[in-house]
């Protein structure tokens, strides 16, 4: 049971840190992501050009911060 | 060959080099003090459990889970992967990161392993390739170096593989890149430090971007202007992108030098 409950915690470990690790605005960035291209499907014109937007933005924010923490 | 099936390849064959560039780092410091038995025989235990993993998980997962939903949560994983790549090869190519430095994690592997002076001078690993024993210590160094370091090319090869239909051509890039890699080390040694290795994650985080927002738009529905051909489109802005990042990042905020080496596991 103890090694059952281990190997749980070790496998969420490695799917939080995969996920969030030290840039939790990354993952946000994603999911925002998700929600935009699934809502803005129906507009193509539009999407194409905020989709790559949200991940400059997101990508830009996350290198300021990291510069920040440096 | 479609232009996606070319990046695609090219993806996983970047990122399964790199991954396996600092499996070697800790192999070889496994093998220098431990013994090669042991070493090769963690090595190759841990490239059948990653296999097996891309079989068992990867297959199903194309087979089983209809091919958008995949697509979505793929290009979602894919993207929070690329991302992270992206942002770390910004940040280290504007110096605010310290390099990885494969110089100082096998110095570090080594000097761990020695475990004191009788390691030190050689005998421990001398005796123990000798007589061909078997190493606990170097076998499980060894596993969990090229297990740790290889799954997240299992992640990328599933990943990429199952949402593109191309899991076996997935699978074929990421061990070219092992067995490249191998044979690179095998007769360079030490000098695999000297590979770009900031330069290739760049060019993987920019390739995992790119196709994780592809997957997503596709997945989600959206039909991307010029099909498979967006992915190259996408792959310049990413890497025009990070480009203006690295530049803005050296002249807005100067870089400290980077204090001390990174030698620790890199995602």
């Amino acid at each position: 049971m103890t090694a059952v409950i281990r190997a749980l915690g070790a496998f969420g470990r490695f799917w939080k840190d995969f996920l969030i690790g030290d840039a939790p605005e990354l993952f946000v960035g994603t999911l925002i992501f998700v929600g935009a291209a699934l809502a803005l499907h129906h507009h193509g014109d539009v999407a194409v050009v905020v989709l790559p937007l949200i991940v400059i933005v997101f990508l830009g924010g996350s290198v300021l911060r990291g510069r920040a923490k440096s | 060959m479609t232009t996606s099936t070319v990046v695609l390849a090219l993806a996983v064959f970047g990122a399964s080099a790199v991954e396996m560039v600092e499996a070697l780092t800790i192999v070889a410091a496994a093998g220098v003090t431990r013994g090669w038995r042991s070493a090769l025989e963690g090595t190759v235990v841990a490239a059948l459990v990653l296999a097996t993993l891309v079989i068992a998980v990867g297959v199903p997962l194309a087979r089983l889970v209809p091919i958008d939903v995949l697509r979505v949560v793929i290009g979602a994983l894919l993207l929070v992967l690329g991302l992270d790549w992206l942002r770390k090869a910004v940040l280290r190519a504007s110096g605010h990161k310290a390099l990885h430095d494969e110089d100082a994690i096998y110095a570090k592997a080594v000097a761990d392993l020695s475990n004191g002076a009788e390691a030190t001078t050689g005998s421990a690993a001398a005796r123990s390739w000798k007589h061909g024993r078997r190493d606990a210590t170097g076998f499980t160094v060894a596993f969990k170096g090229v297990f740790l370091e290889g799954m997240e090319v299992v992640l990328i090869v599933i990943t990429l593989g199952a949402s593109s239909g191309h899991l076996a051509l997935a699978a074929a890039a990421a061990g070219a890149a092992a067995v490249v890699v191998g044979t690179v080390g095998y007769f360079v040694a030490r000098q695999l430090s000297e590979v770009p290795e900031n330069a290739m994650k760049l060019a993987v985080g920019i390739m995992l971007t790119s196709f994780g927002v592809f997957w997503v738009g596709e997945g989600s529905g959206l039909h991307w202007p010029g099909s498979d051909l967006m992915i190259l489109v996408l792959v310049g802005v990413f890497a025009l992108t990070a480009a203006v990042l690295s530049f803005l990042m050296r002249r807005i905020a100067p870089s400290r030098e980077a204090a001390t080496a990174n030698t620790g596991p890199s995602r």
